[in-house]
């Protein structure tokens, strides 16, 4: 069983309070966003961990692409706003007892905080208008209020940071120098977060594009050479039968291989480069091209060739091509097994047959080409036909112990 | 006189549909009629169709939009258990032939069989057989092979072929019909049979990694 699909991380567009960050993170674990947003309360007590964990995840996760409506209740409206009271009264309580950290937040660096949510937010504002007009207005697309609020956002921002070097250190003017610039530094970079965040991930949006119209171009230019050629090259045979179906089981193939095959489109990890299925395969598709025949390979197991295995093939071609020959056939059955101690290959057709005894001596294809070959390399060849029934050879290899290692 | 086998289409090439459909009814001289009692070209339609046709044999496409064969399988099966379905492809990856059987098909031919062999194997699957391709054969053999440093066996049962299942199956993937297997091997046809429905019920059932890799790559188990 899979599990059950989750709602991917995304935060909401509607029906939020600041960022939709707590609604998002609720829709994708499924719980009540009443909780979530508790969690994040009870975590800013935790030397602000739910402020920096709610900006982390407000720069990081995107919003919905999608327009749904939500509509947030009076009552979800007043718990959240009780929530925030809450976090704020801790924080006070925290302030009180001496902790310097929340201290922090509640002070200065929130007011920054609050500055930054309200750039945030008109740059997640500038996003959405991009999505539904497809303008690329930038961040001030939206109007005088929208720069007011930008202002605003940017002197909340510069404030907090200030007074917080201000109230907090105690150092001489070089120090102080420098520490200024880099807080200046701090400030810009936290309110121009949105941007940057937007910069990567067009970026990244643009490679992907880039992979996916390389990939079509490959496929269309794949397509072009082989597919439209072989059609355009059946209409012009269309009157010979024979050549049409020897160029579409050709086109075929060459298209299996190239979707299916040991290198195929569709494979990660290519198949052993010299292998025995490799080279029967190669050696059928020559006789089928050749011949006009369809040669049907089925291939158990595989191993690396050497120069038994090689004989092996070249004997196997024999026999195909001998079917293709004489057997007045249109269809070869070639059957490979590889076992642990020894190679089969049955090459069987059904065909008109003949009788082995009345070979006229002249015919030595069969005679040097399969058992010569075959006895040089300590196999064996299995002859059987019946005439009106068909023709089958069995070739088999021994291997010896250290090959098979 | 026994009624004709129901037959039931789903392939989203019209053109494949129409071309099967004359060929299946025209069928060859002797042989048993079958009737086609519908089409469909999606997955949607399908399992209507089936559904209110009541098809003996469904003859289905593996590739198609919204899930595919496999898609048609897990649905029709399990309200309909009674329906037999003969996978239909132009892919003979292993893939796509392993995770076809193993979502409930009893045989797997390719496109391009001709006319009367598609008649012979819908009717082989409707009284219970099963229908392997040299290929499917040879598929088979190779997930069942034993291969140095290979997980042991856990239901022997399942996950091992007997002897005689293993020179079936060979002689199969050389080409052989039924009827010269068991000239060959010197058993009936009958023996033969149940030797095959016995190795698709391993393939169904086996938790061999091979079959199940295969299997998962389609997203069937």
């Amino acid at each position: 069983m899979r599990p059950p699909t989750r709602a991917p991380l995304a935060r909401r567009r509607s029906g939020r309070l600041v960022a939709g960050v707590a609604g998002g993170v609720a829709d994708h674990l499924g719980v009540d966003v009443l909780w979530v947003r508790a969690a994040f309360v009870a975590l800013a007590a935790v030397n602000g961990m739910g402020v920096i964990a709610y900006g982390l995840l407000w720069v990081f996760v995107r919003q919905e692409s999608a327009d749904v409506t939500r509509e947030v209740s009076a009552k979800e409206r007043q718990q959240a706003i009780g929530l925030a009271a809450l976090g704020v009264g801790i924080g006070l309580v925290g302030a009180a007892l001496q902790n310097q950290v929340i201290g922090w937040i509640v002070g200065p660096l929130g007011v920054a905080a609050v500055g930054a949510a309200v750039v945030w937010r008109e740059a997640d504002e500038a996003q959405r208008r991009r999505w539904t007009t497809g303008a690329r207005t930038g961040i001030l697309g939206g109007g005088r209020n929208a720069v007011l609020r930008l202002v605003a956002g940017g002197v909340f921002v510069a404030a907090g940071i200030l007074v917080f070097l201000l109230g907090n250190l105690n150092l001489g003017q070089i120090q102080f120098g420098v520490l200024a610039v880099v807080a200046t530094i701090v400030g810009i970079g936290v309110l121009t977060v949105p941007w940057w965040v937007r910069l990567a991930r067009d970026f990244g949006e643009e490679r992907r594009e880039r992979i996916v119209t390389e990939e079509r171009a490959e496929i269309a230019a794949h397509l072009h050479d082989s597919v439209l050629q072989t059609l355009a090259l059946i209409q012009k045979q269309s009157h010979d039968p024979r050549e049409v179906q020897r160029l579409a089981r050709g086109q075929e193939r060459e298209l299996r291989h190239w979707l299916y095959g040991p290198q195929g489109y569709g494979r990660s990890t290519p198949a052993l480069d010299e292998s025995l299925a490799t080279a029967l395969q190669t050696t059928a598709a020559e006789v089928e091209d050749t011949y006009a025949i369809t040669v049907n390979p089925v291939i158990v197991g595989d191993r690396p060739l050497d120069d038994s295995l090689r004989a092996l093939v070249l004997a196997s071609r024999e026999a195909m091509v001998n079917a293709a020959k004489h057997a007045q056939v249109e269809e070869v059955s070639v059957y490979a097994e590889v076992e642990p101690d020894e190679v089969n290959v049955f090459v069987k057709d059904r065909g008109k047959g003949f009788d082995p005894e009345a070979v006229p001596g002249d015919r030595h294809g069969l005679a040097d080409s399969v058992l010569g070959r075959m006895d040089r390399h300590g196999g064996t060849v299995r002859l059987r036909s019946t005439p009106g029934e068909g023709t089958e050879v069995h070739l088999a290899i021994t291997l010896s112990q250290e090959e098979s290692t | 006189m026994t009624d004709p086998i129901k037959v039931f289409l789903v392939d989203d090439h019209g053109l494949f549909r129409a071309g099967v459909r004359a060929e299946l009814e025209r069928g060859a001289a002797g042989d048993p009629p079958l009737e086609i009692v519908g089409e469909a070209g999606s997955v949607d339609e399908a399992v209507a169709g089936i559904g209110h046709r009541k098809p003996d044999v469904v003859l289905l496409d593996v590739h198609m939009p919204d899930g595919g064969g496999a898609a048609v399988l897990a649905r029709v099966r399990k309200t309909q258990p009674d329906v037999v379905f003969l996978a239909l492809s132009v892919s003979d990856a292993a893939e796509d032939v392993i995770a076809v059987i193993r979502g409930g098909a009893r045989g797997y031919v390719t496109k391009t069989i001709s006319a009367r062999e598609l008649g012979d194997a819908v009717r082989r699957v409707r009284v219970g057989d099963a229908v392997f391709s040299p290929r499917l054969a040879g598929f088979v053999l190779d997930a069942f092979s034993d291969r140095p440093g290979a997980a042991p066996a856990v239901d022997p049962e399942l996950d091992l072929l007997t002897k005689r299942e293993r020179d079936v199956l060979r002689l199969l993937a050389r080409g052989y019909a039924y009827k010269e297997i068991a000239g060959e091997l010197f058993i009936s046809v009958k023996t033969v049979e149940t030797h095959v429905s016995s190795v698709l019920r391993k393939t169904q059932l086996s938790n061999r990694y091979e079959l199940s890799r295969w299997a998962s790559d389609r997203r069937l188990v």
